[in-house]
């Protein structure tokens, strides 16, 4: 990567804790269900195909389990399940998201990824009042993209939430 | 031609600072850890300048200055002083051991560049 | 040229706590009836190099503190001050003090101000005192220059060196480069008459020189470059008129090459043997802990590398395969010793923690009014860094209850025939894979009949038929305490639940042996690293799981008639004469696949003096493990204690051993 694109990387990186600003950023986009959702694409480490998972005893259906990403454990939460949209199914088509947040690795299985965005101001919309399956809590505004109908959501908040139960209340409580 | 100096300190803090700013202003710089290793490298090797802590364990700054002074190849060297120390009596002990000034602690990397550019252009 | 200076901030943190911790060594040798002249002297160039560096490096905090503490100590250093105890603490307390300081820069939060302020003024009174003419801190103007700055046309300065200012180095060539550096410089130089150019004049300086800056700089400044030659040297400074005068007469010598003396200083550099760099005489060199994690986990991942090319490798032909088998026979070795070598980076002598202990037991005794002497064996045992991080305070907690509770009084220990002078012994050693540290006191012991009596009336289930060791284990219940007075010591009864959690997180174990009237032995074991584990595999359905192999006692196939269920649905299965407690990993770990008890495989495990069986389904193996945590992405899951990557890259969980037998069996009665 050239410097002036990591300048420009670490400049968004910088605005990203006022989650207001949605602006002029890049999401990746992903499908749920009949809903298309964005997020903020310098969360996303890498895309990848479903591995065997090792089930954990004692989670929510959700939580999958964990896998081994290059010698570390990472838990894999299906979205799919979560918000109980689409169909649980693996195959070889079945795709994760490799998110970094709140300094933690998750892994998210979603039906599909679309591709990435770039969103100006005047295309992205307050959040509404009530919507679809994920809480409006977590949704910082919608993307209108041609046709298209973006629902942003503020990810790193969505993981940290107690409803995902992926981390210890104490970790939670740092965030 | 490079110039080589002589740091030495008892803190191994202040020896990288000392080092790495030098470094960074084009010098070449040998660090010792007390006196005596450092009396035993300028006898070794002929520094240009000479950056000296006074209180360190085995041989101290004064110590050190004296007995370099008593070396041929070090009877004019500049041979500074980084001391705490800014009481006149204090100066006057390093200078009557023959330092050629001091340097007060502390100090920062501008003011220490300055001072040897003083010393040794 | 400006420079982020926090890249040496690491390094002057570590030196620092080094420096607190010899000047705390140092100042607990201190014997104020016969004073040590080197330890003294020790003690200050700690303190001075802590405020050195605090200056340097910002910490305005830190540097300000330790001046008074270097003040105290030079007059201690010089004989104006003597030494007495009082002061001797005062500086101990002072080295917290510095420490808190220290710590709270380092961790860029507020430091404990209270904490602060008062040593400072102790020390502020200390140094106020008697026995000392005050110390002028105020730093006293060299060459008291009048504090006249009106600002004037410039300077006419005259100058001449005595003959020997070569000797200290210096150079009036230098000086007056400076000079021309605050403005427009004019020198005249006068030379003696009778100069000859020989050896013996160029290592004398003959010159005078009578200069006129033009420069609104202050007389402080101009008196600044001549600051390293004011004793060796006439020096008159003077203002020029503010009108500006004609000088054409005066020459301007610009760098002096006319001047012989500078030979010596620009001699040509001496090409003599080849250079050194740095000092041969350190054996050490310091490494951030992060680097060595890195190394750490890659060498963890070349274990696991490696144990999936030795799978492979089982099922080639041997004879078809020889050479490859062969390399991977030599692999094998070679990654097992980097494995040892790496992990051995990572270890530090127990005496990290040790060393912490005298000072503790001087204070703490002093404060409860006992005599107490601190023996430590085996302080050179080396132990994991992240062990003995972990051990640090659980060990304090038991020490500081055996001096608390252990250890009597000078009176009650004469009443008890026993020498006035108790004492605690600190010991550690290697035992097989594991490092076993004790806490041993000549104390009083632990009263069972108190203990007994205490747990009962905290509603704790205690019957008189218990053993020793059961009745021990008491003290480790949540809440419990046996001390009659309530000390600020040792707290208030909590702490020996904790202490006994800790040590458990650890995949460690503690042992209590106690007589009364005698004293009490603490016994920790700790498996040497928290990183590599001895486990065995075992296969719950689909899913493998490690048992650490420090847990199991057997593993055996129950007889039908041998399990039994008793109330509702806890099963016992009996070993030889023993009913232990029965339970199926399946329910446990409630995953679906695999039938319920349907081979009564078990395996048998300990801990904390507690038997449980596991049912399980298959036996796979034994082996090393890399522990990998949970928590760093995930969460505390039930009863694992961590994972790790299997040889095929899948993840299996590490069952932790201390927590299934101790959450399966909550009662303390068997």
């Amino acid at each position: 990567m050239d410097t002036a694109a990591t300048e420009a990387r670490k400049i968004t990186a910088a605005a990203d804790s006022r989650s207001d600003i949605a602006a002029g950023r890049e999401y990746l986009t992903f499908t749920l269900g009949a809903e298309e959702y964005g997020v903020d694409i310098l969360k996303v480490q890498e895309i990848r195909g479903y591995d065997a998972v090792t089930r954990i005893p004692d989670a929510p259906d959700f939580i999958k389990g964990v896998i081994n990403l290059r010698g570390t454990i990472v838990p894999v939460v299906d979205m799919r399940l979560k918000f109980k949209l689409g169909k649980a199914e693996y195959n070889e088509f079945t795709v994760m998201i490799i998110l970094n947040i709140a300094r933690r690795v998750v892994g998210m299985v979603v039906d599909g990824v679309s591709d990435v965005l770039q969103l100006t101001a005047e295309q992205i919309r307050p959040a509404p009042e009530f919507g679809g399956a994920v809480n409006t809590r977590y949704i910082t505004g919608l993307g209108a993209l041609d046709q298209r109908m973006l629902i942003l959501v503020d990810i790193e908040k969505l993981m940290s939430g107690a409803d995902m139960a992926l981390m210890d209340a104490q970790a939670q409580s740092l965030q | 031609m490079s110039l080589r100096i002589l740091a030495v300190d008892d803190s191994a803090s202040m020896r990288q600072m000392v080092a790495f700013t030098l470094q960074a202003a084009g010098f070449e710089v040998a660090e010792a850890e007390d006196g005596a290793v450092a009396l035993d490298l300028a006898q070794k090797e002929k520094f240009k300048l000479v950056l000296a802590d006074v209180n360190m364990p085995n041989m101290d700054g004064l110590t050190l200055v004296k007995q370099l002074r008593t070396l041929p190849d070090y009877k004019f060297t500049p041979l500074l002083m980084l001391t705490t120390e800014s009481t006149p009596e204090k100066k006057a002990e390093g200078k009557a051991a023959g330092a050629t000034g001091w340097l007060v602690k502390p100090f920062n990397p501008e003011q220490l560049i300055a001072t040897i550019r003083k010393v040794i252009g | 040229m400006s420079m982020d200076l926090s890249r040496f901030h690491q390094t002057f943190f570590e030196e620092s706590f080094e420096g607190l911790d010899s000047m705390e060594a140092a100042l607990l040798r201190l014997d104020p009836a016969d004073v040590d002249a080197e330890t003294i002297n020790t003690i200050f160039r700690a303190a001075h190099s802590i405020k050195g560096g605090g200056g340097t490096f910002g910490f305005t905090a830190v540097s300000a503190f330790t001046h008074l503490l270097e003040t105290l100590l030079d007059q201690m250093r010089s004989g104006r001050r003597a030494v007495v105890p009082e002061l001797v603490n005062l500086l101990l307390r002072s080295v917290d003090a510095v420490r808190e300081l220290l710590q709270a820069a380092r961790d860029g939060r507020a430091a404990n101000l209270e904490l602060i302020a008062g040593h400072q003024l102790a020390l502020e009174q200390a140094l106020a005192g008697p026995a000392t003419p005050a110390v002028p801190t105020v730093v006293v103007a060299a060459g008291g220059e009048p504090a006249v700055a009106a600002p004037n046309r410039g300077w006419r300065i005259r100058f001449a060196p005595h003959p020997g200012l070569f000797r200290s180095g210096n150079d009036p060539l230098r000086i007056l480069r400076e000079l021309s550096g605050l403005g427009q410089l004019r020198s005249e130089v006068e030379l003696p008459a009778p100069l000859k150019l020989s050896a013996t004049v160029a290592e004398e300086s003959h010159a005078r020189w009578q200069l006129e800056l033009i420069s609104g700089a202050s007389e402080a400044e101009v008196r600044e470059a001549f600051a390293w030659v004011e004793d060796d040297c006439e020096l008159e400074i003077t203002a020029l008129a503010p009108v500006a005068e004609a000088r054409p007469a005066l020459t301007l010598i610009q760098g002096g090459r006319a001047e012989a003396p500078v030979a010596a200083a620009s001699a040509p550099r001496w090409t003599g043997p080849e250079r050194r760099g740095g000092n041969e005489a350190t054996g050490s060199i310091r490494v951030p802990t992060d680097k060595i994690d890195v190394l750490i986990n890659l060498v963890g991942e070349l274990v696991i590398t490696q144990a999936m090319l030795a799978q492979t490798g089982a099922q080639l032909d041997p004879v078809a395969n020889e050479r490859l088998l062969t390399a991977l026979a030599q692999l094998d070795r070679n990654t097992r010793s980097l494995q040892e070598s790496v992990m051995g980076i990572r270890m530090l002598p127990m005496d990290f923690v040790f060393s912490r202990f005298p000072r503790m037991i001087h204070d703490l005794a002093g404060k409860l009014g006992k005599q107490v002497r601190l023996e430590t064996q085996g302080a050179d045992t080396e132990l994991d860094k992240s062990v003995i991080e972990k051990i640090a305070d659980p060990l304090t907690h038991l020490v500081r209850n055996a001096l608390d509770h252990g250890i009597e009084t000078p009176e009650q220990r004469r009443a008890a025939g026993k020498p006035e002078e108790g004492v605690i012994t600190l010991a550690a050693s290697h035992r097989g894979g594991n490092i076993i540290i004790e806490i041993v006191d000549d104390g009083r012991g632990l009263d069972r009949e108190r203990i007994l009596a205490k747990a009962r009336s905290q509603g704790l289930e205690a019957a008189d038929t218990l053993s020793d060791a059961e009745v021990w284990q008491l003290i480790f219940a949540p809440g419990f305490s046996t001390a009659e007075v309530i000390t600020d010591v040792s707290g208030r009864g909590v702490g020996m639940d904790v202490v006994k959690k800790n040590i458990l997180a650890l995949n460690g174990q503690v042992e209590l042996a106690s007589q009364l009237g005698r004293g009490m032995r603490i016994t920790i074991r700790l498996p040497l690293t928290l990183a590599i584990l001895d486990g065995m595999s075992i296969a719950v359905g689909n899913e493998v799981f490690i048992v650490p192999l420090a847990a199991v006692v057997e593993s055996l196939q129950a007889r039908p008639d041998d399990v039994k269920t008793i109330g509702h649905s806890s099963r016992v299965v009996r070993v030889r004469n023993e009913l232990v407690p029965l339970i199926d990993l399946h329910e446990l770990v409630r995953l679906p696949g695999g039938a319920v008890g349907e081979h009564n495989l078990c395996i048998l495990i300990e801990s904390e003096g507690r038997k449980l069986a596991l049912g399980v389904d298959e036996l796979l193996g034994q082996q090393q493990v890399v522990v990998k945590s949970l928590e760093s992405n995930y969460r505390r899951v039930p009863y694992m204690s961590g994972a790790t990557i299997l040889g095929d890259g899948r993840v299996a969980l590490i069952l932790d051993a201390a927590e299934l037998v101790r959450r399966t069996q909550p009662a303390i009665a068997a």
